[in-house]
């Protein structure tokens, strides 16, 4: 199990405001679910090396072109809080 | 004959129209949906102008392809632009993107029609499709049990007759295990075969587009369509699409296939696995040549998982934070407080518990022994595969220990719920195709599935397997009771 106060450093650093009912629940769930992974422990990996993604793709690029990108309005119109061509939020400083 | 096939053949006839047959489609989800719930949203104005043009095409004497005025869904994490795509969530409630994704892109192109999106767990974490913001999803054999997930509302769909055929994403399971439990076919691609463009990331390392359907050779057809190099997609792998269709041979003579003998161990419902000693002689009858083998690592697939997947998605969904798009929390004062807030009533239990594991296992200190270490247990996942595939053409294993469950029975232990993947998630790991389809019932009518997986772009093989043994048994021809 983990304790209360890594459960909130973590949601925190996920930037996820929970209640301590939730806290509590987190702290058993995940206790719970990284114990099970912990069987991971029974197989000697020292000499392995890492698999990134399923089939490795190395350097994948393409030319560098202009393309026209004319879904400005539709954009604009999906954010929550828009003024003019900018998206607002609350006050940064 | 295969329902795709059959219905192109009716409409090349003129037996029926698109817009019929598109109709025909509406009025049963109509009927249904009190019932199912497998769709979020139903675009019956939209759906029958396509069937309209195609049923245009086909008055002028042009030639329409196997997929025009096939009415399909899909599931609802594919953005479709100007149409709502909510990915079961209350974070993208009022998404509209402005984009298509490649995949409906592509059949469009080719004159399917569209019904409508379909339900699924919340960002496509989860086995039943119980974690969706807007209510579950019914199964169609019977009503009291989940569709499986996350892909559920696409697989009660096609189970209930609500569509020809549906789309869904598979991240470690979410194709394959309600096509299981639905009594329905469903196809997780090679990594990379299909374009993820306008997919709503989860996993980025696993997630696969594929095709849920009535039978092993619509899934071809399907797959067909979607499949294809896209430069929009890093991960694309540049190849030429085969006509899947050439490999669906009725026998399996000369082919080798292996059980994968950790599948049927302990854990294992005792119908399932009776099920597979009856597939295994099957499988000989048609002539192939059936082998144990062992996959030592295979079991460590889940665990592996459970660092991988909730680790990619924490980075994945850090997007969601009340800016540019999705939902924002309207009371908050400071920029801090609106991420936070907005994040805490947009997600629910699961993608919090998921967003809250892949943030602790890559913070400081734990990298090395979570993330990097499953990376290296993932290589050796891969090497199992490798070594199989080096002694026969396929594997054979359940797709699921068990076949549907009930309702409610696995929401308040997320363990118990993620051993459902079991059996599904190596092949996201290491990248391989793999198919589900029906290989019997239970002493409650309920489907069993087999799953069929192949090695890298050996879809091929996967099809012709699955299609010798669909056509050899009886199991696809049994309707689910709403169908």
């Amino acid at each position: 199990m983990l304790d209360r106060e890594q459960v909130r450093k973590v949601a925190l650093l996920a930037r996820l405001q929970i209640t301590p009912e939730e806290e509590a629940k987190l702290a058993l769930d995940l206790g719970n679910i990284l114990d099970y992974i912990r069987q991971l422990n029974e197989l000697d990996t020292q000499a392995v090396p890492p698999t990134n993604r399923a089939l490795e793709t190395v350097n994948v690029s393409r030319p560098d072109q202009l393309s026209i990108c004319d879904q400005r309005e539709a954009i604009l119109q999906a954010g929550p809080a828009v003024e003019g061509d900018f998206f607002r939020v609350p006050k940064i400083l | 004959m295969a329902k795709i096939r059959k219905l192109h053949q009716q409409l090349i006839a003129k037996d029926r129209t698109a817009v019929e047959l598109t109709q025909d489609y509406l009025d049963r989800i109509a009927a249904l949906e009190p019932q199912v719930h497998a769709f979020l949203r139903v675009n019956g104005e939209a759906a029958l102008a396509q069937a309209r043009q195609v049923d245009a095409q086909i008055a002028a004497g042009e030639p329409i392809g196997p997929l025009a005025g096939i009415p399909l869904a899909l599931k609802d994490n594919l953005c479709t632009q100007g149409i709502r795509t909510t990915c079961g969530s209350r974070m993208l409630a009022d998404f509209v993107p402005a984009y298509e994704s490649t995949v409906t892109q592509k059949l469009k192109a080719a004159g399917a029609v569209f019904l409508g999106k379909t339900n699924m767990d919340e960002f496509a974490m989860g086995s039943s499709t119980e974690t969706s913001a807007f209510g579950p999803t019914a199964n169609p054999w019977s009503l009291d049990r989940v569709p499986g997930g996350s892909s559920g509302g696409s697989a009660a769909a096609v189970a209930a007759a609500e569509c020809v055929a549906a789309l869904g994403s598979d991240t470690g399971g979410s194709i394959r295990q309600p096509a299981s439990f639905c009594g329905i076919v469903g196809l997780k691609p090679t990594y990379g075969l299909v374009s993820r463009f306008g997919l709503v990331a989860f996993a980025s390392s696993l997630d696969q587009i594929g095709p849920l359907t009535n039978s092993v050779e619509d899934a071809a057809l399907v797959l067909g369509a979607i499949a294809g190099h896209d430069p929009r997609d890093g991960t694309s792998i540049p190849e030429p699409v085969p006509d899947y269709t050439q490999a669906l041979v009725p026998d399996l003579k000369g082919m080798r296939i292996g059980i994968i003998q950790e599948t049927l161990g302990t854990g294992l419902d005792p119908q399932v696995a009776q099920a597979m000693e009856t597939v295994w002689r099957q499988l000989q009858d048609l002539g192939a040549e059936v082998l144990e083998l062992s996959c030592p690592r295979f079991r460590y697939g889940l665990p592996t998982y459970y660092i991988l997947a909730p680790a990619e998605a924490s980075a994945n969904l850090a997007r969601y934070d009340g800016v540019k798009y999705g939902l924002r929390d309207q009371t908050c004062t400071n920029l801090m407080d609106m991420y936070q807030r907005t994040r805490a009533e947009g997600f629910g239990a699961e993608v919090k518990r998921r967003i809250m594991l892949g943030t602790y296992t890559l913070s400081a200190g734990y990298y090395d022994a979570y993330y990097l270490k499953a990376q290296k247990v993932r290589t050796l996942i891969k090497e199992d595969f490798h070594q199989a595939f080096a002694q026969v053409d396929a594997l054979v294993c359940p797709t699921a220990p068990t076949t549907a469950f009930p309702a409610g029975s696995k929401s308040a232990d997320p363990l118990s719920m993620y051993l459902s993947d079991l059996m599904t998630i190596p092949a996201n790991l290491a990248g391989l195709p793999a198919l589900s389809l029906p290989c019997g019932f239970d002493d409650q009518g309920l489907p069993i599935g087999l799953q069929v997986i192949g090695n890298v772009l050996r879809e091929d093989l996967v099809f012709r397997v699955a299609y010798a043994y669909e056509q050899a048994t009886p199991w696809h021809q049994r309707p689910s009771p709403l169908s």
